[in-house]
């Protein structure tokens, strides 16, 4: 049963993904962006994770999907100037992705691989109890220094954003 | 196989009372509405269908049915159809994880079922959260899709404006959380029961009185109503993102707005009013000796409850003027924000101090 919601999450967000990038009009786009968070979300479910999937929606696809949106229809944009000859730089990325995935699924072949399967997460016992009250309890004492840091470097880029607009502000003004 | 069925039969039982009863609420809704309205400016609001004027709603709903169904020249066929679900959707779903009724359990061929709640999962109000951000969606598709600047303009409004209250409605909520210790609408409302003094909106250590305020104040930005009803702002934008829709298409939308309403109502209650818990410690019911039969009494007083808090939206509706668009930001931005978050602030440190000296 696992294995089937396994399968048709990960498939539609195969699929979803594959849509972003190919769909021509860019709110189809964003749409169908919207219906690979919600199958991200299911994933998170399916690994018991119910806190994740929530804030999945909540922040993706609550906050940050509808400001795209709402980019998206301001700007208007025309099919046509999307795709400039963009072909080196999609190479240029692919190429290195290709033989990375190629790597993760060959195996035990890589020099990297140390023990288990790359691929294969560790056999783990699902958090059915209380998963809010454990990500917090790892937040707040084992990743204490890394979420302070997430935290400061979220803060400098919000300063940022503010000194930009407030600089226009202050031209009109004088 | 059959235990899945019987299962499968009682949720989907438990689904339709739910939904049958949100409609309902929602018809009751659109003739309460007019007619408070009316009280309120001293007129008699509708009067010519049934007696008093009381079948009004199923005047509307037969009116809407039977109405023409247009789709404007050069609109999306697809988003225009979708919208309107889009927008439905999220705002019956989340009905799904709030607590009706007391928190008791029967056996039906050897299944336990909670008669009150479809699904107590233990992120409740995240869920309604989460679903609740998803009815911009609907809003701003409709108005972008119907090819209309009208349209364009008030659904780009109400996304920006239900972005920026969601943050409010979340943060509010933060400090009964820390108070409820749980996600869960079941626990937090077991934990307000005994008296109205133990609801989290009086409860020490930390009275949640501001976070209520800006809860309501959200909830009605939130909901598009007056006087944060910019994104339908009639004297600008002739109806704002529905302009365009007519129909069974209008009245999702209409279905939507108004079951939005009741569902804010109902997390208020269940969050800062103690939900089903009657203000006073136990109920008359089991007083007098029939605590078989409380749970009428439970939930007539979330009845009571939220639908005081919709009699609130009303009397809004009647008494305020709408809001500026950079009024509204600003409000929210500078002046609820800070508040929200200083009640969490507050509200963290008096619990705190509160188990310290437990």
């Amino acid at each position: 049963m696992s294995q089937l919601f396994f399968g048709y999450f990960a498939g539609m967000i195969a699929i979803t993904s594959i849509l972003v990038v190919a769909l021509r009009n860019p709110v189809y786009s964003a749409l169908s962006l919207l219906v690979m968070f919600f199958h991200v979300a299911g994933l998170f479910i399916t690994l018991h994770a119910e806190f994740l999937a929530a804030v999945q929606i909540i922040v993706y696809a609550g906050a940050i999907l509808v400001l795209y949106l709402f980019v998206v229809m301001i700007l208007n944009v025309t099919q046509d100037d999307r795709y400039h000859s963009q072909w080196r730089i999609a190479g240029v990325v692919c190429i290195p992705l290709f033989i990375e995935s190629i790597l993760l699924l060959s195996g035990g072949a890589g020099a990297l691989n140390t023990g288990s399967s790359s691929l294969q997460s560790e056999p783990h016992e699902a958090i059915t109890a209380n998963n809010t009250l454990a990500i917090g309890k790892t937040l707040f004492s084992t990743y204490l220094f890394p979420f302070e840091v997430a935290s400061l470097v979220l803060l400098v880029a919000m300063i940022g954003a503010i000194v930009i607009a407030k600089r226009d502000i202050g031209e009109r003004d004088a | 196989m059959t235990e899945f069925g019987l299962r499968l039969a009682i949720s989907l039982t438990q689904i339709a009372a739910v939904m049958g009863i949100v409609v309902i609420t929602v018809l009751l809704l659109t003739l309460a509405e007019r007619k408070v309205l009316g009280w309120m400016q001293d007129r008699m609001g509708p009067m010519e269908v049934g007696p008093y004027g009381i079948l009004q709603p199923f005047a509307d709903a037969i009116k809407l049915f039977f109405k023409e169904d247009i789709i404007p020249a050069g609109a999306n066929k697809f988003l225009f159809t979708t919208a309107p679900i889009l927008c439905l959707i999220p705002a019956f779903v989340g009905f799904a994880v709030i607590p009706w009724g007391p928190n008791q359990t029967f056996e039906v061929g050897g299944i336990t079922v909670r008669p009150f709640i479809i699904s107590d999962i233990n992120i409740g109000i995240l869920y309604i959260l989460a679903f609740a951000s998803l009815g911009a969606y609907g809003i701003i598709l409709g108005g972008w899709s119907s090819n209309s600047k009208y349209s364009l303009l008030g659904g780009l409004r109400s996304a920006a404006q239900i972005i920026s209250y969601e943050l409010n409605v979340g943060l509010s909520i933060v400090g009964v959380l820390i108070l409820g210790g749980s996600l869960s609408l079941v626990t937090i409302t077991d934990a307000q029961a005994g008296g109205f003094w133990h609801w989290y909106l009086f409860a020490l250590p930390a009275p949640q009185i501001f976070a209520f305020v800006i809860y309501v104040i959200s909830a009605v930005a939130e909901t598009n109503r007056v006087p944060f009803d910019l994104p339908e702002a009639e004297s600008e934008l002739v109806a704002g993102f529905f302009t365009e829709y007519s129909g069974l298409r209008f009245a999702f939308f209409f279905l939507a707005e108004y079951a939005n309403m009741v569902l804010v109502s109902c997390v208020a209650a269940a969050l800062f009013l103690g939900g089903w818990n009657a203000p006073y410690p136990g109920t008359i019911m089991a007083f007098i000796g029939a605590p078989s039969l409380a749970w009428i009494e439970n939930t007539m007083w979330f009845a009571v409850k939220t639908y005081s808090l919709l009699f609130l939206f009303f009397w809004l509706r009647a008494t305020l003027p709408r809001l500026r668009y950079d009024q509204l930001m600003r409000f929210g931005w500078k002046v609820l924000l800070p508040i929200a978050l200083g009640n969490i602030v507050v509200t963290a440190i008096a619990v705190f101090i509160y188990q310290q000296m437990k």
